[in-house]
């Protein structure tokens, strides 16, 4: 084991509680061979970042560490002083932090803060750093790797950030780099890209790398060896490969079986028509001829049925929150309707009935700020029933009751205000109060993107079980395909605001798909090493589009030149299944097979 | 009653020692302004001393003012004009200024434009000249100097309160709420409010501090509180001829004035960080 790049053996850190202190990190210990890449996986909250910021010498106000020994190289890093981190941060020691968008000062130039750390370790004068910063965002894949450096964080996009991020932290050519995250908050179709630049990247840096992360499925393209955590406390450690076909613990199992989830198939049988939306189109600004300045959901039409499931997935930008928005009204549709069990539905909130309110309800992304703060569970509860239903004093307390119970909450928690609740917990009152209302029709906006995978998974799980014993129909927002695949009787994906393509279950199991439908589902990671690697660039085969034409053209790898850069693409349809472009299914089809090859 | 006093335990706790000495010095002054009449050993006007300028003795534990007064007891009902002409304008300037923030919040849009632009309008009159005016013209009387205080200090609360309020309403709680079809009304008490009210209570002190210092101003300018009352300004100009022989009767109101005042902003900075921490 002394042979390891890095050694970390029995690490323990603590923090200082009114009780004493209490360690967030219990006896710890791994070894990275030169070059490897060994990632930390767990749930929030089981000290996977902790333990990547201890290498770099650095706990969070508060905690200490306690125990236990860090070497780096023949660096002890437990035992430098703050003038030996000074010299290790930055220079041996580098960081890739979750959000580049937070990291970057947005009032200076890139390249002043790639090259940053050249300059504050002396290591180069300017023009040789500068030189050296565009041969990384060269070797990271970076579009005009020459001018990319003389623009301002806000004006390059999120995965470019992000790769930018990267090459700040590899060009002290570090023996050590930490990525906490770094794809968590990217769409992903660029996280496929990203994931792929930081690869090459690490692998012509030979830096040693711990890659931080709760996606099974990256860390399997990413890392060598897999370390998997659990309340501080390592569960497991080895190979990559070996861990990923063979895990030995039961909680690396249960991790497994969250990462991809699974519905239950049985389709209800289907009833009347609840909701249905026709041509809607919305968006902000000053309205010009019925159509707002800034168009976000344009053109999209669905039906659901009684008991129901429709998802929604698209990146972000596509318009899928705004659509929830203006089914419940809080956004006025500037044309088009949307009719509730046969009955149009006014397009602003103010002129809805109570009753309609009622049977719409909306579930929030983050139940963080969804909550009110200052109200306990059981007020927050009880205001829609006494609002829709009348519901006062012991009759309420006994519906909250059975709504916590519904939602599978303890019942004490009524008392408690939300602040006091864990991300899980405070998903599930959020899906409680809109149940409170009995609506017929349930909108879940992301509702599992801020929470940790087995999380997540329960409350989907929940969400559909509800759904099938209470009979409301449910469209199901969403950036992840796997999910919506798994719970979805209908898909709909949103492109640009514009539906690009609608099937019912089977016909999204069996496809073809949509251009952009293939590259969403060909950008979810594979639970197998490798795969990464079999993915081809997808080049787009024109790079501009126009006004009223296909809004995927500028990015779609199999666009017709002379087709599709002169007429709009049509709306194709066949039973169960609609797409809008110039291809026929049979060759989407062959080109999907292509792709996939 | 044991849960109101058990809170009030952790919150003594809880507060910083600046905090404390605040507190006494706050809830000191309003005793004194509660009680000051009853407990005032001489009347507020009676001539009481044949000297003037006294110093402290058994009889006159403050000495006598510039006409033989009782300073003890004319600081006491003095207190009292402070305090609660202060109090009283300072809760009208925030009650009215954020009753409008919060409309001009929720309804958004021409409303808030407008509202925020008059606030804009009043905020560049110079409030002392707009006090000396209208005290010029309607001639100075307690609740002229209420309305003169409480109009001044509107649109500095309406802005905070605004900014508050514009933080809060973007929230999903207050999207949830007027999903719901709730009033503009609940959302504005119930959604919006309580999530400011911290932040909103130090701003409460700190107009109350200022209203006490404008309040006092206008008195030494002879403005404020006319004769035969007085409040802790006019106490200071009054007996200003005083100060020559260091007489208590101008070092004591002067005093007053700058106890209270500290106090209260011992008090307010202290309650911020009790406050994070719950």
């Amino acid at each position: 084991m002394s042979s390891a790049h890095v050694e970390v053996t029995s690490l323990t850190i603590a923090v200082r509680t009114p009780g004493g202190e209490r360690a967030i990190v219990d006896d710890v210990s791994f070894a990275i061979p030169r070059g490897e890449v060994l990632a930390l996986i767990g749930e929030s909250g089981s000290g996977k970042t902790t333990i990547a910021l201890s290498l770099l010498g650095h706990t969070r106000f508060g905690a200490r560490i306690a125990g236990g020994t860090i070497r780096v190289g023949d660096t002890r890093v437990d035992q430098l002083d703050r003038a030996g981190l000074a010299t290790l941060r930055g220079r041996r020691v580098t960081y890739v932090a979750q959000s580049a968008a937070a990291a970057f000062n947005p009032s200076r130039p890139i390249m002043s803060q790639v090259i940053e750390p050249l300059l504050v370790h002396g290591l180069a004068t300017r023009a040789e750093a500068e030189a050296r910063a565009v041969d990384l965002f060269r070797a990271l894949a970076l579009p005009a790797p020459e001018e990319i450096g003389r623009r301002y964080p806000h004006q390059v996009s999120g995965g470019q950030l992000q790769r930018l991020m990267a090459a700040m932290a590899l060009i002290t050519g570090p023996e050590l780099v930490i990525l906490d995250e770094p794809t968590t908050a990217l769409d992903v179709t660029t996280q496929v890209d990203v994931l792929r630049a930081f690869k090459n990247a690490l692998a012509q840096a030979g830096a040693t790398a711990i890659y931080v992360s709760h996606d099974l499925a990256v860390v399997a393209q990413m890392a060598d060896r897999i370390a998997v955590l659990n309340g501080g406390k390592l569960i497991e450690e080895g190979p990559a490969a070996e861990l990923l076909a063979r895990p030995k613990s039961e909680y690396a199992r249960t991790l497994f079986a969250a990462a991809r989830p699974k519905g239950d198939t049985a389709s209800p049988a289907p009833g009347n028509v609840v909701l249905a939306a026709n041509t809607l189109v919305a968006g902000y600004g000053k309205m010009r001829d019925g159509v707002p300045a800034i168009p976000v959901v344009n053109d999209v039409s669905f039906t659901l049925h009684r008991g129901e499931a429709l998802g929604v997935i698209g990146e972000s930008g596509s318009g899928k929150s705004t659509l929830a928005r203006v089914i419940a009204g809080l956004l006025p549709a500037a044309s088009g309707e949307v009719a509730l069990a046969g009955e149009v539905l006014p397009p602003a909130l103010a002129d809805r009935s109570r009753e309609q309110l009622r049977r719409v309800q909306l579930v929030f992304q983050n139940a963080d700020t969804a909550l009110n703060p200052a109200q306990r569970v059981g007020e927050i509860l009880a205001r829609p029933l006494r609002l829709f239903h009348g519901l006062n004093g012991a009759e309420a307390e006994a519906r909250v009751a059975e709504l916590l119970d519904l939602t599978q909450l303890p019942r004490e928690l009524a008392g408690r205000r939300s602040t006091e609740l864990s991300g899980g917990q405070k998903q599930r009152v959020n899906l409680a109060r809109a149940l409170a209302a009995e609506p017929e029709v349930l909108i879940c906006d992301e509702v599992t993107s801020a929470l940790d995978t087995v999380v997540g998974a329960a409350i989907l799980k929940l969400i559909d079980e509800l759904r099938q014993r209470l009979g409301f129909a449910t469209v199901f927002i969403s950036h992840d395909i796997s999910t919506v695949r798994a719970f979805c009787d209908q898909v709909l994906v949103l492109y640009g605001g514009t539906a690009v393509e609608q099937a019912d279950r089977a016909r999204f199991a069996a496809g073809p798909h949509h251009p952009y439908t293939c590259l969403l589902l060909e950008s979810v990671p594979a639970l197998e090493r490798g795969w990464l690697e079999r993915q081809p660039p997808r080049e787009a085969a024109l790079r501009d589009g126009a006004e009223g034409l296909c809004r995927f053209l500028p990015r779609c790898p199999v666009a017709i030149i002379g087709t599709c850069d002169r007429v709009a693409a049509p709306l194709r349809s066949r039973e169960g299944h609609a797409w809008l472009c110039h291809h026929e299914p049979a060759t989407l089809a062959a080109q999907h097979a292509e792709a996939v090859g | 009653m044991s849960a109101a006093t058990s809170r009030a335990r952790t919150f003594m706790r809880g507060l910083p020692v600046s905090g404390k000495i605040g507190l006494v010095l706050v809830l000191f002054w309003f005793v004194a302004a509660m009680a000051g009449p009853f407990v005032a050993p001489y009347s507020v006007s009676a001539f009481v001393d044949y000297d003037v300028f006294s110093p402290s003795s058994r009889e006159f534990w403050l000495g006598s003012d510039y006409l033989g007064r009782d300073v003890l007891s004319r600081l006491l009902w003095g207190a009292r004009y402070t305090i609660f002409l202060g109090l009283g304008a300072a809760l009208i300037a925030c009650t009215t200024g954020t009753a409008l923030a919060l409309t001009a919040a929720i309804r958004g849009g021409w409303v808030d434009e407008a509202l925020a632009r008059t606030m804009d309008t009043m905020i560049s009159i110079p409030s002392k000249i707009l006090a000396l005016v209208l005290v010029a013209a309607f001639g100075s009387s307690l609740t002229l100097l209420l309305i003169i205080a409480s109009i001044t200090y509107i649109p500095g609360n309406f802005r905070i309160s605004r900014a508050l309020a514009m933080n809060v309403v973007g929230l999903d709680f207050v999207s949830v709420a007027r999903a719901r079809g709730e009033s503009a009304r609940w959302i504005a008490l119930r959604e919006i409010l309580p999530n400011m009210i911290h932040p909103w209570l130090a701003d409460l002190g700190l107009r109350f501090v200022f209203i006490v210092l404008l309040l006092s101003g206008l008195s030494f300018l002879g403005l404020g509180v006319q004769p035969p009352h007085a409040d802790l300004g006019s106490l200071v100009r009054e007996n200003v001829s005083g100060l020559a022989f260091g007489a208590a009767a101008i070092i004591a109101p002067a005093i007053a004035i700058a106890t209270l005042t500290v106090g209260a902003n011992l008090l307010i900075d202290a309650l911020k960080p009790v406050d994070d921490k719950a």
